[in-house]
């Protein structure tokens, strides 16, 4: 039996007896990030990255929740278990599985690019190696983020001179937090929709740094509403809640946007592909870091980037998951994105 | 190439009318006069000839990018567009741009460098295009790849352009339109030939752009008086134009394409017609005048005009089966003085007599119909699909004829498509603004206990609910072809359609003109969709 198992309830190590990600409710889950495809609801107790704790407890309730840190070995069952940053976003991580000499390492979704906030991405050596392929082929291939950033600032600051609002459709956790030390170089005041806040609060009540962001409420002085930089989910494109800030510009943060069918099809003012995600080199990058015999590769464009693998030396395998891709307007049904308006 | 591909990549985000012609004035006001040039001609469709074709395009970029040819296809179908994969595929080199940043070159010169590879030898193209492609950056590599695929999809009217013209050289919208529309050769002309005051008396071709109306959508009854209304059919053709001028015959269709050469049935009328006249007008399949007749002649349905499209040589069989003629609407230009700022009433007027007169049989005049109230012009109009006709023609008889689309004074009154209930059961990926999607999609109806596709249909939802199809798509693949994914026969949609014709070339035996999805009709199960039966009962009502 190998040390993992591909179930219809998720990835399950039989010796250690707990799921990874599971998409159904199970009794221990080892979670390697926040976001809602992977971190699911009504599992009997989680363990996850201590920065992971606040967002799930925010997410999904209070529940059983353990912590631990990055290179921190803890067992279960007798299984070795380690986390290591995944740098998709805070508190990410690739999880670390050894059994009896077999080392198996689950990615989560993973960037190797450092966003200043998630964490240096560790490429860790493992016999078997799950991935993500969110951005499996090499049309994606992403700019620096610096590059992205001064984009971005100045689109913000064309904006401003015209005087328009500035509104940036971000994923409320990752994305959003990324995109404030960018926004807070060119504004004084960030506001955030609901969605971003109930987030961005999570994490600053459990310590972590992050530049100063205003809501978005009905009292918020009308004066601040007119060229104002705003961040928000993509779930309040083309809603009512919009229309407070105009006139406005809307730009749409998302790796997707590489490709300009995909930024139309966003109908938005300006596209800025940065992600969360390893681009195609990224992807290549990693999976040879971990020098693993076998490479499994789930979401993503899992057929045509397990046959690469396979005619390029790797021994590749694809898994069917029931992840999402956290890049995409499909995403805006996230849990944490309905609890406002 | 700066400037332009700024241009295009402007153009592709914005999707608000003013940003583009503002977008297209600034272009027209720093770029250089022989891009300008170029420009015009490229965005009303005159691309230079293709230099490479796509497979060795492909082949040079996988070289490049070191790739297998199956990823090219992958990516390819995922982008939508093949100019733009290989902007993506192939590697970037910023610093190496950078360092050329001060000595790009201009656009005319890769026009002019392309046109001049065409006859050369397929190294010296390759040498050519690969070189191009490492001294530019992606965006300028997207546009410059355009050049070669051609097609710049990037929303601009001929009416966004003739604008920003217009604005850039303060000259008239209609006198711009006028001079662009027409014969030139962008490699040979310059901006102020083009543009500027006295060119253009030389081209004789040279037609005038079609007065387009907008659809009806209140009742009649809100026009007013129907005295003030001059109603006649609206035909199911080409629109075309037809121009004679100094000997010379013209025939024009929409789309600016010059397509005297297609119909030799127009061909006397260079004889036959005064010099200096342009007549608006419909390209038809009219069945031949019997001899003496004075009635109209039903016009044979739009199917069998299709049968000359797209072809160059018309043969003999073509010729009897499918007689051109043409169904004249308007007077624009007689004796060589253009009428177009005169009423209605008075082109009309004139235009009768002229027909009464001349009574060639490559022209009929169109019929105006005669109605007391708005209400008898709705029971008229149920007669649409006997005339092979698709409505009414409203138009108001002071008008004058305007250039483009325009509101108020010319109206069409459609008749409601057909319809029929389809189980969706394939699905393949879009292009274009819905890349990556599932959004075109095979519909089936049931014959006896069997499922039988009949069309194909890929716009009329909302791009909420094409999100929606391409996430069921996702789920509920059976098989794989290629790109074409075989899927849950569960879908049921309603779609409409502007016509039936008998095909052979379909397993159903028939196909539709303008299928589209009219609305998802999630109240319905795939056992309550129509039957091979009702579509063969259409096809006797109105596929005649
Ligand atoms: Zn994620
Ligand atoms: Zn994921």
């Amino acid at each position: 039996m190998p040390l993992i198992e591909f179930t219809d309830h998720g990835f399950y190590c039989r010796a250690g007896d707990f799921f990874i990600d599971p998409w159904r409710p199970v009794s221990k889950a080892l979670i390697t990030h926040g976001h809602s495809d992977h971190a699911r609801w009504g599992s009997k107790s989680y363990l996850c990255h201590t920065d992971t704790k606040p967002i799930l407890e925010t997410r999904l309730g209070p529940g059983h929740y353990e912590t631990v840190g990055y290179n921190e070995p803890i067992s279960i069952n007798g299984v070795n278990i380690s986390l290591h940053p995944a740098a998709h976003i805070i508190g990410s991580s690739q999880i670390r599985l050894e059994h009896k000499g077999e080392v198996w390492v689950v990615s989560g979704d993973y960037k190797l690019e450092n966003d200043g906030l998630s964490g240096e991405f560790e490429p860790v050596k493992c016999h078997n190696f799950i991935s993500e392929c969110t951005f499996g082929l090499p049309i994606y291939q992403w700019k620096p983020q610096a590059q992205i950033f001064s984009d971005i600032q100045q689109w913000v600051l064309k904006n401003k001179a015209a005087g328009k609002s500035s509104l940036l459709f971000a994923y409320s956790l990752g994305k959003a937090q990324r995109l404030l030390p960018c926004l807070a170089e060119v504004t004084d005041r960030i506001l955030v929709h609901g969605a971003v806040y109930n987030v961005h609060m999570a994490l600053v009540n459990a310590g972590i740094k992050l530049p100063e962001v205003h809501r978005v409420t009905p009292d918020t002085p009308k004066e601040w509403l007119k060229g104002a930089v705003v961040i928000a989910p993509s779930s309040a494109e083309g809603t009512p809640w919009m229309r407070r800030f105009a006139p406005l510009a809307t730009g749409v943060c998302s790796g997707w946007m590489a490709v300009r069918g995909a930024m139309r099809r966003r109908n938005a003012d300006a596209g800025f592909p940065l992600s969360d995600h390893a681009d195609w080199d990224g992807l290549l990058k990693a999976i040879k870091a971990t020098e693993a015999e076998c490479v499994y590769v789930t979401h993503g464009f899992t057929a045509a980037f397990g046959r690469y693998l396979n005619e390029h030396g790797f021994n590749a395998k694809e898994v069917k998951t029931e992840y999402g891709d956290d890049e995409t307007e499909e995403k805006s049904t996230d849990v944490l994105e309905k609890l406002e308006e | 190439m700066r400037h332009f591909a700024a241009l295009v990549a402007k153009l592709g985000t914005t999707t608000k009318t003013n940003e583009k012609l503002d977008a297209l004035v600034q272009y027209f006001s720093v770029a250089d006069d022989r891009d300008k040039v170029w420009v015009i001609a490229i965005f009303s469709g005159r691309r230079p000839r293709r230099a490479v074709n796509t497979t060795q395009l492909a082949t040079y970029c996988v070289e490049l990018a070191k790739l297998p040819f199956w990823m090219f296809d992958e990516c390819w179908h995922t982008v939508g567009d093949l100019a733009e994969t290989i902007a993506l595929l192939l590697p970037e080199n910023e610093t190496a741009y950078n360092e050329r940043r001060d000595d790009e070159r201009p656009l005319y010169y890769y026009i002019e460098q392309l046109k001049r590879i065409e006859k050369e030898e397929e190294p010296v193209r390759k040498k050519f295009i690969v070189e191009s492609w490492a001294e530019l950056n992606r965006s300028e590599r997207f546009v410059f790849n355009k050049l070669i695929t051609g097609s710049f999809r990037i929303g601009v009217s001929q009416k966004a352009m003739v604008n920003a013209l217009a604005k850039a050289t303060s000259a008239e919208a209609s006198v711009i339109a006028h001079r662009i529309s027409g014969n030139w050769d962008p490699g040979t002309i310059t901006f102020d030939e083009l543009t500027g005051d006295e060119a253009h008396a030389t081209d004789l071709s040279k037609p005038y752009p079609f007065y387009l109306a907008y659809a009806l959508e209140d009742e009649p009854a809100s026009l007013g008086n129907p005295e003030d209304w001059q109603v006649e059919w609206k035909w199911d053709g080409i629109r075309g134009l037809i121009i004679k001028r100094q000997g010379e015959l013209f025939v024009w269709s929409r789309g600016e394409e010059l397509m005297t050469e297609k119909f030799p049935e127009y061909h006397s009328l260079q004889y036959l017609l005064p010099d200096g006249i342009a007549l608006d007008g419909e390209i038809i399949s009219l069945p031949p005048a019997e001899a003496g007749a004075t009635t109209f002649r039903r016009p044979l349905p739009f199917s069998s005009l299709q049968t000359r499209i797209g072809r160059k040589n018309v043969t003999k069989k073509q010729l009897q089966e499918a007689p051109a003629g043409f169904i004249v609407y308007d007077l624009l230009e007689y004796e060589g003085e253009d009428w177009r700022s005169r009423p209605l009433s008075e082109r009309r007027s004139k235009l009768e007599a002229l027909m009464a007169q001349w009574n060639y049989t490559a022209l009929e005049l169109s019929p105006v119909v005669r109605f007391e109230d708005w209400e008898e012009l709705k029971t008229l109009r149920e007669q649409s699909r006997e005339m092979n006709a698709e409505g009414f023609m409203i138009k108001k008889r002071s008008s004058i004829y305007q250039v483009g689309r325009k509101r108020g004074d010319w109206w069409k009154w459609k008749i409601d498509p057909l319809t029929i209930d389809a189980v969706m059961i394939y699905a393949q990926k879009g292009a274009g603004r819905r890349s990556g999607l599932y959004t075109d999609y095979t519909f089936a109806v049931w014959d006896g206990d069997k499922l039988v596709p009949f069309t194909k249909a890929y716009s009329g939802l909302t791009d909420k609910e094409f999100a929606q199809v391409d996430a069921f798509v996702k789920r509920n693949s059976l098989e794989k072809f290629g790109p074409v994914r075989t899927v849950k026969p569960e879908l049921v949609f309603e779609l409409a359609f502007e016509g039936i014709a008998a095909s052979n070339r379909h397993k159903s035996g028939v196909a539709l003109r303008f299928p589209r999805m009219l609305r998802w009709r999630k109240d319905k199960t795939v056992t309550e969709i129509n039957t091979l039966e009702d579509l063969k009962r259409m096809l006797e009502v109105y596929g005649k």
